[in-house]
């Protein structure tokens, strides 16, 4: 498999450990090299300092042919322009976008984007440790509930440079 | 019509300006407190003090209700964002969004922006007109200045296609002697027949220049590029 995470914060290098330990070939970018400090010192994978809502960028760390993609910024806005350029431009079949905002992130799940949505994660599980009825559903990767049908596909009509 | 414009940087601020002096219902929103306030002293109270990328904020500036949602924010992430969330979610209309990337224009479109406008596109845009596809190119000077060793492109546009030498009005002091095509040079002949592609090479006096490119490049664009 391999998995591109763009953002290096907490979750993303994270996540970029656990997965090398399962195998994964994992590239991960950010846009200050200091956010590489969070990986592993044993970090197998790649770092790349880009901007992975540039196209190029994306390009350059190996997004054509992917298998995974995980948009995981502190910009909602970022991480949804990173993830509809995985799936569009570069067909990757599984592409996570985390968008904080609850009704983004329910608009872009309803768009056919798979989202992950701190907020919602967050105060469910408070409100299921306080025995408040809970949404459990909303803890989990909202996977898309829509498709939009942009009309023809994006990929195929890209020339490669 | 009822116009929302999210961004009040330089771009939304003139555009609010002009459409509220054109009579258009608008409503401006702003994520900067200090500027939002700083715009609406001048434009009064349709400027509102929110992220305009907040699905809320969109709604409660009457996103339903609105015939166009215009995002000009310097960042193309949050333009998309905000013409997808009308788009999609309030139905507007038609959306523009400013692109600054010309590599995200095709992928907007694709995902719903109506309108695209782009700043770098038009920069570029208007370079690429001002540099000459095909023009004198200045090989040398000779006879101290007098005289220069010119090539010549024939383009498309040029009226030497299909004529042959002595059909070309040349200027006086002016002499076409070497063709070059196919990558071969030959010499030019009475029954050389001009075509797309030619090279030619010419030597000319310096002020013959301008009647020079017009019988071999065309009127289209007078003047030389010292290439």
């Amino acid at each position: 498999m391999r998995t591109i995470i763009v953002g290096c914060g907490r979750v993303g290098a994270h996540l970029a450990g656990r997965l090398v330990r399962e195998g994964d070939e994992v590239t991960v970018m950010d846009l200050r090299t200091e956010a590489f400090d969070r990986l592993d010192d044993d970090f197998p994978g790649q770092a790349v300092r880009g901007d992975g809502t540039d196209e190029d960028a994306l390009r350059r760390a190996g997004a054509e042919g992917a298998d995974r993609f995980f948009a995981l910024t502190e910009g909602d806005n970022r991480n949804i322009l990173a993830a509809q350029l995985a799936s569009e431009r570069f067909s990757i079949a599984t592409v996570v976008a985390k968008i904080n905002d609850p009704v983004r992130a329910e608009a872009y799940a309803a768009l056919g984007l798979a989202t992950i949505c701190r907020t919602a994660m967050m105060t469910e599980s408070l409100a299921a440790f306080l025995g408040v009825a809970a949404d459990k559903a909303a803890m989990k990767v909202q996977t898309p509930t829509g498709r939009h049908d942009h009309g023809g596909e994006l990929a195929a009509s890209i020339t490669e440079d | 019509m009822y116009v929302i414009v999210v961004g009040g940087g330089k771009v939304g601020y003139y555009l609010t300006k002009e459409l509220l002096a054109a009579g258009h219902e608008l409503v401006l929103l702003e994520k900067d407190g200090r500027r939002a306030r700083q715009i609406a002293d001048e434009v009064g109270s349709i400027v509102l003090n929110r992220d305009g990328c907040e699905g809320k904020h969109l709604e409660e500036a009457g996103a339903k209700r609105a015939a166009i949602v215009a995002a000009v924010t310097g960042d193309d992430e949050d333009n998309l964002v905000v013409c997808q969330m009308a788009k999609h979610h309030f139905d507007v209309p038609r959306t523009i969004a400013r692109v600054n990337n010309p590599r995200n224009e095709e992928l907007f479109r694709h995902l719903g922006v109506d309108e695209i406008i782009s700043p770098t596109r038009m920069a570029l845009a208007a370079i690429e007109q001002d540099i000459p596809v095909h023009e004198l190119l200045h090989l040398a000077q000779l006879e101290g200045g007098e005289l220069e060793l010119i090539e010549a492109q024939i383009g498309e546009d040029s009226p030497a296609i299909g004529r042959r030498p002595m059909d070309i009005d040349l200027p006086e002091g002016c002499t076409l002697f070497v063709l070059i095509r196919d990558d071969s040079a030959q010499q030019i002949r009475p029954d050389t027949v001009f075509q797309v592609g030619d090279k030619v090479l010419a030597i000319s006096r310096t002020e013959c220049e301008t009647d020079l490119h017009r019988q071999l490049i065309g009127d289209t664009r007078a003047g030389t590029y010292a290439g």
